[in-house]
């Protein structure tokens, strides 16, 4: 047997959350520095898995399995595939990042930083559970860092509203989910929860049609699907900065790839049968939210409606069901990560530093911060799709996906990238160039290295993207003609 | 009557000559041995539950029923299902006598403790009574001495309104339930649980009359589990009762009333399990919606926690009314998990109750900043009440779902998660003011003793284990349901 190196991905951040909890509550460099140290573990470990996946033989690999409740046949089955292993990487970013722009946390980092472990480990946990029992537990496994994080570290005026309303949003989205999920694993028959094995279980049509909504609604609305986004844009102005880089970076492909991977994998024809409707929503997801996000006058909320306009994106490309739209899809889903970590990121710098967020009263930041400002036009860039960043890569194969399938929707949700181009100038206008108001030239500062790092490394991986699409879609490929063989073979 | 005395009978009832055998010895002890009020403080809570540890291990060893047998002329069925709810409900007056000795005016008392183990007595009779009468008596020695536990603070008004309350509540379901009774006995001529099946099936007893006897009896059982509209007397006793009575109450009094509801409908109305799963689904509803409603606007976590006992007993009829194995199974699981749950929850609500003066749920503000254990230990009881893996509540209420799924009652799930969200809220607001609100004064130092730690450690990692480690926990869950269903 293998050395189990999934499980020591996802339990790296739990045994390290509880070490923080047993650690005086004073040592708050070495909390630091504890909580730094896993986030590398976290990091390389994830880059090994990257450079480790065998494209050759593809599927899922690093399969681990042994059994934990054989009575109703729950195991504890892990395994990456080419879908799953980008998200592996992309929460391995976001939670370094995350640890590094919260270096200066000082109430109470102790529990900080342990929270925000448990969260790294429910996200890592659900990419790598191949068994929807196990799944279940580490999505739900999310609820309370979330929640007390937002609410004791977030944005004093609207953290209590904000972190209740995304808790509990989510909360009804996982059980209307686990309700079809139970659905599925009585109607197979089969009596496990192993998603390999409900692959093959070959559901009746009435049924999947049936128990497609609720599955995949479940779960769409972590991914912020329209009507069910409010609670993004709330939830994220009201989350601390790293929790924002995680919850819109990592936890909304959550909801995406638990949609793509329970709902569309074990129900595909019931996903043919509803692929119009979700086409539908997620066009208005990707206008709806690019609109208003032109219209915010906080600096958070623009970034915050930006992500609902951008996994709507994501939601079409999984709509279309083809080869393009998909492969579009997971590459937007890790684009979209790094890109929306990096926004929040750079709100939050500036945040600390100007203690406002209204886009009123920010500008000229540009000479004050220079790597932030350059941080946010590659995030921007990014954001409307120019070519030669990691947008342009993943958004055009969704288009060319959503064409094939439906031209209107392809139209309409080009007409959204320019919306998002305009709102992108406009911030970057206000907020970076022009006049900087008096108060801001004597008080702000430039951010400090461990930003900078944090900058450069997301930007990085954005631009190299960009210029080497081939980096992900070589795993990608492969883990979507699995998914299209679940459909029939169909192109 | 031949074979008067086999081992198997005596072996039946191991726990309860030793629960006895303790009662007596702690009252010699109480007026003999430990004359100082301090003496009795130290050691009472510790000869409890230490005693009933014992007797748990002897009948573990000793008294393990291997197979099912009727004992005691049929007054007693001697198997896995009593074995493992006896093991419940002594747990947690294991728990609760540790708990205790950190509660003032309980703690030197020796006549308390008495009364918690002969109550324990009556419960460990209920789970195993396989004859009306039994049955009927089993819930009277149950519940007398809760009464009296419940009034114990004599000098405090809203404890004795909470005995009084809860004798009369009581008093009135019981005599509601003895009529069902005796409906029973005079349409079928036997009291014996098991005959009943075949009297119903030689037709009896009339449909509508069989209806009106599950109504009956069903009072009773619903007081017992506080399930709406049963549930009037639960949010002013748990207030008004002493904590750790009121955790006693919630836990190992509302596991018993499970034990009764589960085995008498299945075994003696299982024929008729069409009708009373559509009732027991109405009870089940009326108790999630009226308790996770009024919990929302409660002030007092003891009154909190009461209407969230209320939900949980909604919850648990989930698994009732599917009347399947996994049923059965779902609510089993799912008592072991409230079990340490709410003692959990009480017992810091005690703690917190005794240092700030006061149970609202404001008095809990900044436990966080003060001390860290303790915002830990009512994280994990909150999130377990909600139903948030890794704590047991999550796979308890997966359970009771996945029962309801599996016999296609949806409806009801949908109701259940709805209010599981309701429920999480309320929860997760006694998170907020733990960790968010700035502390507030405390008005006494009040040392936690080390019984009241044991006992808390115990079910912070109970939650724990029940929760992430399932095969001890459902194989016993398994052993009972089968033991239930198997006749």
């Amino acid at each position: 047997m293998q050395f189990p190196i999934l499980t020591t991905l996802i339990f790296t951040p739990i045994i390290t959350g509880i070490i923080l909890l047993l650690m005086p509550a004073e040592q708050k460099e070495w909390i630091r520095r504890v909580a730094l140290a896993a986030a590398s573990v976290i990091l390389l470990l994830s880059l090994f898995l990257y450079f480790s996946y065998d494209v050759g033989r593809g599927g899922y690999q690093f399969v681990e399995s042994a059994a934990w409740l054989p009575q109703l046949g729950i195991g504890y089955h892990l395994g990456v595939d080419g879908i799953s292993l980008p998200l592996v990487l992309l929460a391995g970013l976001v939670i370094f990042s995350g640890v590094l722009v919260s270096w200066n946390v000082e109430d109470r980092p102790r529990e900080f930083f342990s929270f925000l472990m448990f969260l790294g480990a429910s996200v890592l946990g659900v990419f790598c559970a191949l068994d929807l029992f196990l799944l279940f537990f580490f999505f739900e496994l999310a609820v309370f860092p979330k929640y007390l994080m937002i609410v004791v570290w977030g944005y004093p005026k609207t953290r209590e509203y904000g972190g209740m309303k995304l808790t509990l949003y989510l909360f009804i989205g996982s059980v209307i989910a686990l309700v079809g999920t139970l659905a599925i694993y009585f109607g197979s028959g089969l009596r496990t929860f192993d998603l390999l094995a409900l692959e093959q279980a070959g559901f009746p049509l009435e049924f999947q049609r049936l128990w497609f909504p609720f599955v995949f609604l479940g779960f769409a609305i972590l991914g912020g699907i329209f009507p069910f986004h409010s609670w993004a844009p709330d939830g994220h102005v009201a989350a601390p900065t790293a929790i924002s880089m995680l919850l819109a970076g990592v936890e909304m492909k959550v909801g995406a790839f638990a949609a793509l991977r329970v709902a569309i994998q074990l129900l595909p024809e019931g996903a043919q049968y509803w692929a119009p409707a979700v086409l539908f929503l997620a066009t208005i997801n990707v206008v709806y939210g690019a609109f208003i996000a032109m219209v915010q006058t906080d600096f958070k909320y623009v970034i915050g409606f930006s992500s609902v306009s951008h996994m709507g994106l994501v939601l079409i490309g999984f709509a279309t069901l083809n080869r393009d739209g998909l492969i579009g899809a997971s590459m937007q889903m890790f684009s979209h990560g790094v890109m929306t970590a990096l926004f929040f990121a750079v709100v939050g710098m500036v945040y600390d530093r100007a203690h406002t967020r209204e886009i009123g009263s920010l500008g000229g930041l540009v000479q004050k911060m220079p790597w932030a400002a350059v941080g946010f036009i590659i995030g921007g860039l990014v954001s409307m799709g120019m070519p030669g960043f990691s947008g342009f890569v993943s958004e055009f194969p969704v288009f060319m996906g959503a064409w094939q399938k439906a031209p209107l929707v392809a139209v309409v949700a080009i007409l959204g990238i320019l919306i998002t181009a305009a709102y992108i100038f406009l911030v970057v206008r206000r907020v970076f160039f022009g006049e900087i108001p008096a108060e801001l030239d004597k008080s702000v500062g430039d951010v400090s290295r461990k930003d900078k790092l944090v900058i450069a490394l997301l930007s990085l991986v954005m631009i190299l993207l960009g210029w080497f699409p081939s980096l992900l879609t070589r795993l990608i490929e492969p883990g979507v003609q699995s998914i299209l063989a679940l459909m029939g073979g169909g192109r | 009557m031949k074979n008067a005395f086999t081992p198997e009978m005596w072996l039946s009832v191991v726990p309860e000559i030793g629960l006895l055998i303790l009662a007596v010895l702690l009252l010699i002890l109480d007026m003999i041995w430990l004359k100082k009020a301090a003496e009795r403080a130290k050691w009472l809570g510790w000869i409890t539950s230490v005693g009933v540890l014992l007797i748990m291990g002897g009948a573990m060893l000793w008294a393990f029923p291997h197979q099912n047998s009727l004992e005691w002329g049929g007054m007693l069925r001697f198997d896995a299902a009593g074995f493992i709810f006896r093991m419940i409900f002594m747990s947690g007056a294991v728990l609760t006598s540790l708990f205790a000795s950190q509660f003032e005016i309980l703690k030197n008392r020796g006549e308390f403790y008495v009364l918690l183990l002969v109550s324990t007595l009556g419960m460990n009779l209920m789970a195993s009574a396989a004859d009306l009468i039994l049955l009927f008596l089993a819930i009277e020695t149950t519940s007398i001495p809760l009464y009296v536990m419940a009034g114990f603070l004599t000098r405090d008004e809203r404890s004795v309104e909470a005995g009084i309350k809860y004798f009369l509540f009581g008093a009135v379901t019981s005599a509601v339930m003895l009529y069902g009774f005796s409906l029973i006995y005079g349409f079928t001529g036997t009291t014996q649980l098991y005959e009943l099946r075949a009297a119903f099936q030689a037709g009896n007893l009339p449909p509508a009359l069989a209806a009106l006897v599950v109504l009956l009896v069903l009072v009773g059982f619903g007081f017992k589990i506080s399930a709406a509209p049963f549930h009037f007397w639960a949010p002013d006793v748990y207030q008004g009762a002493p904590t750790p009575v009121a955790g006693f109450l919630s836990t190992a009094s509302k596991a018993a009333g499970f034990a009764v509801v589960l085995r008498f409908l299945q075994v003696a109305f299982s024929d008729q399990s069409g009708w009373w799963s559509i009732l027991i689904a109405l009870l089940s509803v009326a108790s999630m919606i009226i308790g996770n409603y009024l919990a929302l606007a409660q002030r007092s976590t003891k009154r909190l926690l009461a209407y969230s006992s209320i939900a949980q007993a909604g919850y648990m009829l989930i698994g009732v009314a599917a009347g399947s194995e996994l049923g059965t199974t779902a609510v089993v699981y799912y008592l072991m998990a409230y079990l340490v749950t709410n003692l959990a929850a009480f017992g810091i609500v005690n703690l917190v109750e005794n240092r700030v003066g006061t149970d609202e749920i404001n008095a809990m503000a900044g436990l966080n900043r003060k001390s860290a254990g303790l915002a830990l230990a009512m994280l994990a009881a909150m999130l377990s009440l909600g139903g948030i893996p890794p704590f047991a509540g999550f796979f308890a209420k997966l359970l009771v779902f996945a029962a309801a799924v599996e016999r296609g009652m949806i409806w009801l799930v949908l109701v259940g998660i709805l209010n599981a969200v309701v429920g999480l809220y309320y929860y997760l607001n006694v998170l907020k003011v733990i960790y968010l609100y700035p502390p507030v004064e405390e008005k006494e130092i009040v040392a936690a003793r080390p019984a009241w730690r044991i006992a808390l450690l115990v079910c912070v990692a109970g939650i724990l284990l029940i929760g992430f480690w399932l095969v001890p926990w459902y194989s016993l869950a398994q052993a009972a349901t089968n033991a239930i269903w198997i006749y």
